[in-house]
């Protein structure tokens, strides 16, 4: 795109913008195609008919929501969903509440040892996830709780813990603390203060990071077959690996695409609500400026 | 880095001439109380398996020969290491990792310049693109999968009668096709943020001189972007590295196209053998450690969030 705006500009210097603004949007609609093709592949197959589900055609020949029905009448996945939710939900309130109060100690206070957790916790969210699943496997059978949401949330609390304490430790130092002080001369209590003043500025991140942790949960598929054995802790990105069609000869493509297009849909819906947040959350933690 | 560490110097030498006021000591207690629950689960759940995984590691250990559980040394190690399987599997991640991770900074690169460029659709194109790095990775591999399944897939007729996933190197192929698709968004954003550290006035000086726009990506902004590039390198290259969900449900591991982790998963539910197993988690620890390490100390990759501004 670049050499084109470049070669353009010589001959005729009026058409270089028009060419350039071309070029930019013919490469936008290619990274939109490229992104959205692959999700519109599933919600297309997820609408076929079993007679032609088999047929190749990105567009269905004839249109069936029997998927979707067969899926929420089937406890597999119902009980799965409900898993999903309920222990992404859980992992990311208690990840969110754990990881601001070590962030609000990082961004804000002196102490020795600070340069060492912030240490510990890259070490962690780089770890190779497999390494834990043979001990974790093992333990969680001997203390009893292979195959329940705690034994899910608990390793998705500490792989997600990193994420949050990152991303909320640069948040919060980009709050201007010194607001709760010039409250407090006001005339505000500090429980005032903290509500009134710190808590709005400090919601966007928390928010942010909530977000972000849910996504890394709800994605979550190695422990989830590792760790869970039946129905009663199955989260929807395991239960999907193990469906099988309504009868043997039933090809289950058309209930897995269904179930795939379902638990994308969360996503979607944070995307279009936060992108600006996610974006800024993904790399403040990363990037600094 | 230099300024950095005189600040930190005399920060130390202030508070070492003056014995800790109350009040500092007082910001100590909170801030290790604070930090503690964070740091006890993290510790709890990753540095006592850890530990465990050692341990089982030099044991025999077979799940279905569980009272047969003795000491038997680095012996697990050597079957491990012995094993064609094992270094095949890391051939594998290794390939994996490098090409994908490769292509994806080209790419990421790429979009990155096109959203810091582009004026038209900036918004729709930063919306859109979060929808791979959101998704559900084994969601997304279903979608690879059925896309090249022979008469289902609307990409499988691309190469005539081929089975691209009953091969090694076409399977490979397309795991690092999926790969690239969902993590590219990621890498670029990483990168993008890193774009907005460029000056835009070096840029347009040197366009004044007559830089070439290749002399311009390559002379002034990928220098100036070191940092945020290696960041997002490391990143990206350890978390290729642990590759399991897309494989498990493209290929299942089949026509050799397994993992580290698919390895370290299957000798665990497959073979049922908790000490190979347990021999097979330390070591993908180990060279996950090896080449963090490599990134930090070889290239002088910052840690990301270590030294934050005040």
């Amino acid at each position: 795109m670049a050499t084109i705006a470049s070669t353009s500009r010589a001959r005729r210097p009026a058409g270089r913008d028009r060419t350039a603004m071309l070029g930019w949007s013919a490469a936008n609609l290619v990274i939109v195609a490229v992104s959205l093709i692959p999700l519109l592949w599933l919600v297309s197959l997820s609408f076929k008919t079993p007679d032609t589900i088999t047929d190749g055609r990105f567009i269905p020949r004839s249109w069936t929501v029997e998927n979707y029905r067969g899926i929420f009448t089937e406890s597999l996945f119902t009980r799965a969903l409900l898993n999903s939710l309920g222990i992404a939900v859980i992992s990311t309130v208690l990840a969110v509440g754990l990881g601001a109060m070590a962030a609000y100690a990082i961004a804000r206070l002196e102490f020795p040892g600070k340069k060492l957790l912030v240490g510990l916790a890259l070490l962690i969210a780089m770890f190779p996830q497999v390494s834990l699943v043979s001990p974790l496997f093992n333990l969680w059978r001997q203390i009893g709780i292979f195959d329940t949401w705690i034994g899910l949330i608990i390793p998705y609390l500490t792989f997600s813990l990193p994420l949050a304490i990152y991303t909320l430790s640069a948040f919060f130092r980009e709050i201007p603390w010194d607001l709760e002080k010039a409250a407090q001369v006001d005339g505000a209590t500090p429980a005032q203060a903290f509500l009134r003043v710190i808590a709005p500025l400090a919601a966007p991140g928390m928010v942010t990071t909530a977000i972000l942790v849910f996504i890394f949960c709800w994605n979550d598929f190695l422990f989830s077959i590792s760790l869970t054995s039946t129905e009663r802790s199955r989260t929807v990105p395991a239960a999907i690996a193990f469906f099988t069609g309504a009868s043997q000869f039933a090809q289950p493509i058309g209930s897995i695409a269904a179930a795939a297009v379902v638990i994308t849909i969360p996503i979607i819906i944070f995307v279009l609500l936060f992108q600006r947040r996610i974006v800024a959350g993904l790399t403040s933690g990363a990037v600094k400026g | 880095m230099s300024v950095n560490e005189t600040v930190r110097a005399t920060r130390v030498a202030s508070t070492r001439k003056a014995p800790l006021s109350a009040g500092a000591r007082a910001e100590r207690r909170l801030g290790w109380m604070l930090c503690a629950p964070a740091v006890v689960v993290i510790l709890a759940v990753t540095g006592y398996p850890i530990g465990y995984a050692v341990y089982l590691s030099l044991h025999r250990y077979d799940l279905r020969f569980p009272w047969d559980s003795t000491f038997i040394g680095l012996a697990n190690y050597g079957t491990a290491l012995r094993s064609p399987l094992w270094w095949q599997a890391l051939a594998v991640t290794a390939i994996i990792t490098v090409i994908s991770v490769a292509i994806q900074f080209v790419l990421g690169m790429a979009l990155a310049l096109v959203m810091h460029r582009a004026l038209i659709g900036r918004g729709l194109v930063r919306t859109v693109i979060l929808i791979p790095y959101g998704i559900v990775t084994v969601v997304a591999a279903f979608g690879w999968r059925y896309a090249w399944t022979p008469d289902t897939g609307y990409l499988s007729g691309l190469f005539g009668d081929a089975t691209p996933l009953t091969s090694q190197v076409w399977g490979i192929a397309v795991i690092i096709m999926a790969e690239v698709w969902k993590t590219t968004p990621f890498m670029a954003l990483l990168l993008l943020a890193g774009l907005a550290l460029v000056p835009e006035e070096l840029l347009r000086a040197a366009k004044v001189d007559g830089a070439t726009a290749w002399q311009r990506l390559t002379r002034i902004m990928l220098p100036l972007m070191k940092p945020a590039i290696l960041v997002a390198l490391l990143f990206r290259v350890l978390d290729s590295f642990r590759i399991f969900d897309s494989i498990y449900v493209l290929t299942a591991g089949a026509y050799d196209t397994r993992s580290v982790s698919i390895l370290g998963y299957d000798n665990l539910f497959t073979a049922l053998n908790l000490g190979v197993g347990s021999s097979l988690s330390v070591l993908i620890f180990l060279v996950v450690a090896l080449v963090a390490f490599i990134f930090v100390k070889g290239f002088g990759a910052a840690a990301p969030g270590g030294e934050g501004r005040h």
